[in-house]
C-alpha cells in the first residue's frame, strides 16, 4: 500500500520541476545488476548446455568412459543419423503424427472458440472444462487413456460397439492403431488451448466489418473467410508454430504409454532421441538427432511464416 | 495486461443490428442460446468422461475397473484405494513433498530473477543491453527437450544428476518469464523513475517501490504458469532423476502402472486424482489470472 502512494506522490511531483539530462538514466552498471541473478542462471543451465549440444553432436562418448573417454569424430554422428533408416522412419512417424494432430488441434480449436464466443449458456464453465486437459500432468493423462482405450474391455471400444461397430481397434496393442491413438489424445488434451487463444484474439476482431458485411448481405462463409479468417491468421500461424515444435519434441507420452512400440510403431523421432540417449546411452548421437530435428523444424517454421506473410487482417 | 475481464466481455459481434434484436422475443433468443449451448454442453460431457472414468475408476476393485458394461457408480465404493496410495508401500507423500519442494523454489526463483531482469531490460538503459536481449530471443525458441542430453551429462559432471536441484536450478532462471515481465514493464510510463530519481530516490527504490507494486498480477500470472509447469513435468525428472526417493509426483504415479497399464488401475487412478487436485484447485481458483497469462505469453 505504501508503495503505490509513493508512486503516485512522485508522479504529482513531477510537472514543476525542470528536467536535467543526467538524471534520466541511472549509470550503466545499474542496469547488469539488475540482470545479473537471471543473466548468470541462464548462462549456467541453458546457454552452457546448448553450446555443448553442438560440441556433444561432433563426439562419441558413453557414460562408462567419464569424460576424458570423450571423442572428437566431427560430423561423423550427422552423417550416421542422415542414413540411419530407425531415423527416417521415425521422422516420418513424426510427420504423420505432427502433420493430423497440429492441423486438427488448431482448426478444431477454431471451431470450438467461435462458437464460444457466441451468446450461449453457461460460456465461462465451458471455457474451463474444454482447458482442463492441459493442466493436467501427462502421466495421468497417459494412465487414463490406455486404460481408456483398453482393446478388449476399455470404454472407448465399449462405446464403439455400442453403436454397432464389430471390428474395434486395437489401439495401443496394434501396430496400426498406436498413432491414431495418440493423435486423439494429443486433440483432446490441446483443443482447449488452441481454443482460449483463438478466443482472445476473436475478441479483437474488427466489429465493425462484421456490422457493414452483415448490412451488405454477405453470408456466414464469406464473413467468415473475408474477416474472422484474415484476422485470426498471425494467431494461426502462431499456433501451427509452437505445437509442430511441441509435438515434434515432446516424448512424455510416448515414454509412458507405448515406449515407441508395439515394435518400432510409434517411435517418432523425439523418442528415437531419448531411446539412444537414455537407453543406449549414445549421447552425441542423441545430440545429433536433437539438432538434426530442430533445424529441421526451424526451416519448416520460417516457410510457415514466409507463406502467411502479407495475408493478416492487421498488415 | 492487467484487463483481467477481457475474456468475458458480452458478445456483440453477432451480426444482427440493433433493431433485429429488439424485434426477437425472449423467447426465440433464449431457443437460439441453446441451439448452441446444447450441442457444446453435450461436447464438454463428453470432454469430461475420461475425468469421470478416473474417478470413478479410483474408487473401484481392481477386478472391477474392467467389468462391461462400465459401471459409473461403483459399488462397493472402495475408499481405502485413496488410504493405500497415500500412506501404502508405493506412499505418494514423499513425492508430494518432493513437488512441493521444487515447484516453490522454481516459483520464487523465477519471479525474483525473471521480475528484476525484465524490469532492467525495459526500463534501464546500459551498454550491451541489446545485445543480451537478442542472445534470450533466440534462446526462446529452444524446446526444452533439446537441452536433455547436454543437461544431463552436465548435471552429472556438477554431481547435481539424481538430485531435486536438478529440476530446480534450470527452472529458476528462465527466458521466457524475463520476456513475460518485461512486456509488463514496457508498458508502464518513464515518468515514474524520471521524477522518483529527481526527488534522489535510488535505483533499487525506484524499482522496488514505484514499478514492482504495479506489477502484482502480472507475477501472480507468471507465478501461476510456473508452478503448473513444474507440478507437470515429467520428462526432465524421468531424465534426470533415478532414486525413487526423489521422484516428483508425476514420476511416482508410474509406480501404480506398467506398459500394459496392468499393475492396479483402481489405485493408479486414485493416485492421479490426488495428484491433480492442488494444481486443479489453483487452475479453478485462479483460472482467469491463469488464461490471461497463457495468451499473453503467447502472443501480443
Amino acid at each position: 500500500m505504501t508503495a503505490t502512494t509513493v508512486a503516485h506522490e512522485v508522479s504529482v511531483a513531477k510537472p514543476g520541476r525542470q528536467r536535467r539530462a543526467d538524471v534520466s538514466q541511472p549509470k550503466g552498471w545499474v542496469g547488469w545488476m539488475f540482470i545479473a541473478p537471471n543473466l548468470i542462471g541462464v548462462v549456467a543451465f541453458t546457454l552452457i548446455p546448448l553450446i555443448s549440444v553442438v560440441a556433444l553432436s561432433m563426439s562419441k562418448w558413453n557414460l562408462v568412459s567419464g569424460l576424458g573417454g570423450i571423442r572428437f569424430v566431427g560430423l561423423d554422428n550427422f552423417a550416421g543419423v542422415l542414413t540411419d533408416p530407425g531415423f527416417w522412419n521415425a521422422t516420418l512417424r513424426t510427420v504423420i503424427y505432427a502433420g493430423l494432430s497440429v492441423p486438427l488441434t488448431v482448426l478444431l480449436g477454431l471451431g470450438l472458440a467461435m462458437a464460444l464466443n457466441r451468446d450461449i449458456p453457461g460460456r465461462a464453465a465451458l471455457r474451463v472444462i474444454f482447458f482442463l486437459p492441459y493442466v493436467v500432468t501427462v502421466v495421468a493423462i497417459g494412465m487414463i487413456w490406455l486404460m481408456l482405450m483398453n482393446p478388449s474391455a476399455g470404454l472407448v471400444n465399449q462405446a464403439l460397439r455400442g453403436l454397432g461397430l464389430e471390428q474395434v481397434p486395437g489401439w495401443f496393442a496394434s501396430s496400426h492403431w498406436g498413432l491414431p491413438a495418440l493423435i486423439v489424445i494429443a486433440i483432446w488434451s490441446g483443443v482447449g488451448y488452441t481454443a482460449t487463444i483463438y478466443l482472445s484474439a476473436l475478441q479483437d476482431a474488427p466489429t465493425h466489418l462484421y456490422e457493414a458485411a452483415a448490412m451488405d448481405g454477405a453470408g456466414a462463409w464469406t464473413r467468415f473467410r473475408t474477416i474472422t479468417w484474415p484476422s485470426v491468421l498471425p494467431t494461426t500461424v502462431f499456433l501451427l508454430v509452437t505445437l509442430f515444435i511441441g509435438a515434434s519434441q515432446g516424448f512424455g507420452l510416448i515414454a509412458l504409454i507405448t515406449a515407441g512400440g508395439p515394435g518400432d510403431a510409434t517411435t517418432v523421432v523425439s523418442y528415437y532421441m531419448y531411446q539412444n540417449g537414455f537407453q543406449f546411452y549414445r549421447f552425441g548421437y542423441a545430440a545429433a538427432i536433437g539438432m538434426v530435428t530442430f533445424v529441421g523444424v526451424l526451416i519448416l517454421t520460417l516457410l510457415t511464416w514466409r507463406a502467411q506473410r502479407g495475408r493478416s487482417l492487421h498488415d | 495486461m492487467t484487463d483481467i475481464g477481457v475474456l468475458d466481455r458480452p458478445v456483440t459481434r453477432t451480426a444482427t443490428s440493433a433493431a433485429d434484436r429488439k424485434r426477437r422475443t425472449g423467447r426465440q433468443r433464449r431457443l437460439r442460446r441453446w441451439a448452441w449451448g446444447l450441442p457444446l454442453w453435450l461436447l464438454a460431457v463428453l470432454f469430461l468422461a475420461p475425468f469421470a472414468w478416473m474417478l470413478s475408476t479410483s474408487l473401484k476393485r481392481n477386478v472391477d475397473a474392467y467389468v462391461v458394461p462400465m459401471q459409473w457408480i461403483p459399488d462397493p465404493a472402495q475408499w481405502s484405494n485413496y488410504l493405500t496410495v497415500l500412506v501404502g508401500e508405493n506412499s505418494l507423500l514423499p513425492a508430494f513433498g518432493n513437488s512441493i519442494f521444487v515447484a516453490a523454489f522454481r516459483v520464487a526463483g523465477e519471479l525474483i530473477t525473471a521480475t528484476m531482469a525484465g524490469y532492467a531490460f525495459a526500463r534501464l538503459k546500459f551498454r550491451g543491453r541489446d545485445k543480451v536481449f537478442l542472445i534470450y530471443l533466440a534462446t526462446a525458441i529452444i524446446p526444452s527437450q533439446l537441452l536433455l542430453v547436454p543437461r544431463f551429462v552436465y548435471f552429472q559432471q556438477l554431481g547435481l544428476y539424481d538430485s531435486l536441484w536438478a529440476l530446480i536450478l534450470p527452472g529458476m532462471f528462465t527466458v521466457l518469464g524475463t520476456f513475460l515481465m518485461r512486456q509488463f514493464f514496457v508498458s508502464q510510463p518513464a515518468e515514474f523513475a524520471e521524477a522518483a530519481r529527481m526527488d534522489g530516490a535510488g535505483e533499487w527504490q525506484i524499482f522496488s517501490r514505484v514499478y514492482l507494486p504495479l506489477a502484482t498480477p502480472v507475477m501472480a500470472a507468471l507465478g501461476i504458469l510456473a508452478f503448473v509447469w513444474s507440478w507437470n513435468d515429467y520428462e526432465t525428472p524421468l531424465v534426470l532423476i533415478s532414486d525413487p526417493a526423489n521422484y516428483t509426483l508425476p514420476l511416482s504415479l508410474t509406480n501404480f502402472t506398467d506398459e500394459q497399464g496392468a499393475i492396479s488401475p483402481g489405485l493408479a487412478m486414485a493416485a492421479s486424482t490426488v495428484s491433480i487436485i492442488p494444481v486443479l484447485i489453483v487452475f479453478l481458483l485462479l483460472q482467469r489470472r491463469f488464461i490471461q497469462a497463457m495468451t499473453h505469453t503467447g502472443i501480443k
